[in-house]
């Protein structure tokens, strides 16, 4: 039997990532993960690699950036005020197209808002929070367990893709101690060669990490390969949970900390004879559109869960596509939906009939 | 017969875009020349910022990163931390190093880091078409001040070797100007000591060179511009060494 361990979630991020080989970690201090940080600095030195406090998130991003183009594993992690600061890099690093990993510990906003566990960053984080069309990819662990390998697997997808990833958690699942199985703390692929690395001019061969394109012509070719590019990875790397969902007649939907509130509150329905299931999205961007759209043809409703006024909600209705009604449970600012209020909610939207 | 001078051959067979009289060119070529001198094109990393000489890696056949603007010293601090082996520059305007970029400029010679800085002080935000940086002299006209600066409005220039030969990190910290052969000889010199002190892992160069953005200044010939960094800025901005590392300071 594998061994287990108890874990804190942004130690398991941090550990997992030095273990996927990053070599360099920037970052500036912000509640709820400084932690990570924390980590990082007495990690890393000890274990051959730079941990370097920044003056701010701005050059904290910009320091990964540096590093990330000489090609080595490199990240940074903040929450919600610092991802924002670090906006106009993360979309030079998408152009750049650069490997490159950022955590964001999302907590309560707007503004610099409190330090209560939230999901408001998703349209911040799917839909290109900087300038620009580009995409990151965007995984979403719902436990410690997931913290880690949904961490390794985006240094692995950064590198196969060449483009940033973000791990957007929320505060519970950073500040959440779990046992974990340790092999999840473990890296599943290789590291691949960066022929590309900016280390200096080679057998007369120079290496140029660019950002902004020479002619009018190139930007639209380099757009062009960033969306052939999102598509592939929308059709190889879109992941996604199911649970209880094959039979169901009511889908909640649910990323992260509500999904455990939904599985809870699934269980506690079937119990009580309603058919409800959950479809989780791992990666949120890519989105499952495509499970959503089939389950669609069959169930009675959508619930959709979030800890935001319903920023995913468009990408469920979309993907719904008017073939059954979609509702939304939840809120902004640190509001929870805890199992006894989903299951409420969803016998209230049964009208008492079980289904 | 003695060559006396060339053209670094790996200046790359580019016309220059910048406009004449333009100080721009005058480093690049100091910048090869020293590279080439101290033998450390393969180990050579430059970081390119945002300004008129955004598109420097289009003339230098360097490897090179392009930074955002003002960021240019953070990425150098990342790839420099991440191999400390290699040498690593960057190519700033004075908008970028001292407006948008205050703070990572102070930091990274706060911290200390191993790297050469470029810094091309030609009083203006010349790419985006002379509006006012942090260096405009007192009276100088720009477009979003055309009267003139005055402190009043909008404060003094920030004479930026200065402030930097405050913090207690080690490293070379020159101002040169871009005016006369022998300022030129000069400013080549202190180039080279700024790489020398990365090199020997003492600490970082900062070499401010004094230019001129003749087309914002709306002078008439690259003579008029060389003129004018002597008669203006030279007379707000010192020329000389602020820090020296140990290796370098007489015993
Ligand atoms: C975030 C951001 N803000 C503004 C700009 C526009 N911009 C480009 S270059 C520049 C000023 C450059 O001035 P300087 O660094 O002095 O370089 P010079 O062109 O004078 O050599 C500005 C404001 C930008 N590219 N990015
Ligand atoms: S605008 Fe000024 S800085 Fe830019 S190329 Fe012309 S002279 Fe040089
Ligand atoms: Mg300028």
């Amino acid at each position: 039997m594998s061994k287990r361990t108890l874990m804190k979630g942004t130690v398991a991020i941090g550990e997992a990532a030095i273990r996927a080989g990053c070599r360099n970690y920037f970052g500036y201090p912000i509640t709820p993960q400084s932690e990570l940080l924390e980590y990082m600095a007495e990690q890393l030195p000890k274990r051959g690699g730079v941990f370097v406090q920044s003056e701010s998130e701005l050059a904290g991003i910009s320091m990964v950036h540096g590093a990330a183009a000489t090609g080595q594993r490199s990240m940074t992690s903040s929450s919600s005020p610092g991802i924002s600061l670090m906006q106009e890099e993360i979309s030079t690093i998408a152009s750049a197209e650069l490997p490159v990993v950022i955590v964001n510990v999302t907590r309560g906003s707007p503004g610099l808002g409190r330090i209560t566990p939230a999901q408001s960053d998703y349209n911040q984080a799917c839909k290109g929070g900087g300038q620009g069309d580009y995409k990151l990819i965007v995984l979403t662990p719902a436990s410690v367990q997931e913290m880690a390998e949904l961490t390794s697997l985006a240094f692995h997808l950064a590198d196969k893709y060449m483009t940033p990833a973000m791990i957007l958690g929320d505060a519970f699942a950073g500040q959440m101690m779990e046992s974990i199985d340790e092999e999840a703390l473990n890296p599943k692929f290789e590291e691949p060669e960066k022929p590309w690395a900016a280390t200096g001019v080679k057998d007369g061969k120079r290496h140029m990490v660019l950002t902004a394109p020479f002619t009018d012509a190139e930007l639209i070719t380099l757009n062009e390969r960033l969306q052939a590019k999102y598509r592939l990875i929308a059709e190889n790397e879109t992941r996604w949970e199911e649970y209880r969902a094959e039979d169901a007649d009511i889908l909640l939907v649910a990323f992260g900390t509500p999904s455990r509130f939904a599985k809870a509150a699934i269980n506690s329905l079937r119990d009580d004879g309603y058919r409800v299931g959950l479809i989780r999205p791992i990666t949120v961007c890519p989105y499952p559109y495509q499970v959503i759209n089939e389950y669609a043809k069959h169930v009675s409703f959508f619930l959709d869960i979030e800890m935001n006024e319903g920023q995913m909600l468009e990408d469920v209705r979309l993907a719904v596509n008017g073939q059954c009604p979609v509702h939304f449970l939840g809120g902004g600012g640190g509001k929870l939906t805890p199992p006894d209020v989903i299951v409420a909610h969803v016998k209230e939207l049964c009208g008492g009939d079980k289904i | 017969m003695t060559e006396l001078y060339k053209r670094p051959d790996f200046i790359l067979d580019e016309p220059f875009t910048y406009c004449p009289g333009c100080s721009h060119g005058i480093v690049h070529r100091l910048l090869c020349e020293v590279i080439d001198e101290l033998g450390i094109r393969g180990d050579t990393v430059g970081i390119c910022s945002i300004g008129c000489a955004v598109r420097i890696w289009n003339f230098i056949e360097l490897d090179f990163i392009q930074a955002t603007h003002g960021r240019a010293l953070a990425f150098a601090t990342g790839a420099k931390r991440a191999n400390p082996d290699k040498c690593i520059f960057t190519y700033q305007g004075d908008g970028d190093a001292m407006s948008i970029g205050t703070a990572e400029t102070i930091h990274a010679i706060a911290r200390g880091e191993k790297v050469t800085v470029l810094f091309v002080n030609n009083t203006y935000f010349g790419a985006t078409g002379g509006q006012l940086a942090p260096t405009t002299l007192p009276g100088q006209k720009t477009t979003t001040y055309p009267e003139g600066r005055t402190a009043d409005r909008i404060g003094n220039p920030i004479r930026t070797c200065e402030l930097l030969s405050t913090l207690d990190s080690e490293g070379y910290i020159a101002r040169v100007a871009l005016d006369t052969p022998a300022h030129i000889r000069q400013a080549k010199a202190a180039l080279k000591k700024a790489f020398q002190t990365q090199l020997s892992g003492e600490g970082y160069g900062f070499v401010e060179f004094l230019g001129c953005c003749p087309s914002n200044l709306k002078l008439n010939s690259p003579v008029e511009a060389w003129e004018w960094i002597g008669n203006h800025s030279s007379k707000y901005f010192p020329l000389g060494e602020f820090k020296l590392p140990r290796s370098m300071q007489e015993v």
